[in-house]
């Protein structure tokens, strides 16, 4: 697999299985204005995963839904801090917040690359990004100081650095003021990526070869 | 504290209510808001309305029953109608 592939691959799972972990606040977010709003990103962050998995499906000759459905759980290249479960929403705001921040990072060099065809994907996500960070920015202004909030964020700075390729680490801890520690990688997954995997792939796998 | 959003559809266009937001400041309200009616580009512009800041008048007594205030019973179909056939007629 080109080295291309292969970030574009890191980038798309990352922001499918994010997109479905936000989702899943869908119907219970703390107010109703807030679900509609967070279940509106979670579209958008899937938005982002198909555009940057139709890209990498030409690269390998396949489709954006083989790639987003039917590889194995182990396949996948996404970071472990988008596939964590079941969090309150404080560790939310702060995966919310940790993600967007390290995106923002990651945009900003895929935007300046030379594939034109990359760069200009990165631009159109980052239009819309954008407003994902002033909407975790809020929470953040909201949150900040509070026990619960800023003990999440700890549990999951380490997680948070696993997002990003070593060089850009030190970026990241300065924007998010912790210093670099050893970093939660990706590569490995945890149990609940299966979990989500079943779930998200089940009707996709009641039909094999059915087109959608 | 309840937001008010009025919403233009098009460029040019009168904004409309749209419906209202629950938010504990401006902040949170517009983001809500931008979420909440303009997620599926069905919106040109929003107003943001903190509801106290509407006036609302509501009392528009009628007692001697005027309608010539009103337009009803006056046929502006008919009127047009013969403008037309006025002005047609001076044009030829």
């Amino acid at each position: 697999m080109s080295e291309r592939a292969q970030r574009l691959l890191e980038l798309a799972d990352d922001e499918l299985i994010l997109g479905w972990r936000d989702s899943e606040w869908t119907g219970v977010a703390p107010s109703l204005e807030e679900d509609v709003a967070f279940s509106s990103i979670a579209q958008n962050e899937i938005g982002h995963a198909r555009a940057l998995y139709e890209l990498a499906a030409r690269d390998l000759e396949t489709t954006a839904d083989e790639l987003a459905f039917d590889r194995d759980p182990s396949e996948y290249r996404s970071a472990p801090l988008v596939e964590l479960r079941r969090m309150d929403w404080a560790h939310t705001i702060a995966r919310h917040w940790l993600y967007e921040t390290a995106d923002e990072i990651r945009l900003e060099s895929l935007k300046a690359s030379e594939d034109a065809e990359v760069a200009g994907l990165a631009a159109k996500m980052d239009r819309e990004e954008a407003y994902h960070r002033m909407h975790a920015a809020m929470w953040v202004g909201r949150l900040r100081g509070d026990e619960r909030f800023e003990t999440a964020v700890d549990d999951l700075w380490p997680y948070a650095l696993g997002v990003l390729p070593e060089e850009q680490r030190g970026e990241l801890a300065e924007r998010i003021g912790r210093p670099v520690v050893d970093a939660v990688e990706r590569g490995g997954h945890s149990d609940e990526l299966r979990e989500l995997w079943e779930e998200m792939t089940m009707v996709r796998r009641s039909v094999p070869g059915a087109t959608w | 504290m309840i937001f008010e959003v009025f919403r233009q559809e098009r460029r040019g266009q009168a904004f409309a209510h749209a419906g209202s937001i629950v938010a504990p400041d401006m902040e949170f309200a517009e983001a809500w808001a931008r979420e909440q009616y303009g997620r599926r580009q069905e919106s040109e512009a929003l107003w943001i309305v903190p509801r106290d800041a509407v006036t609302e008048v509501h009392d528009f007594p009628d007692e001697l029953n005027k309608t010539y205030h009103r337009v009803d019973g006056y046929s502006l179909k008919a009127k047009l109608k013969e403008a037309r056939e006025r002005a047609g007629t001076a044009a030829s």
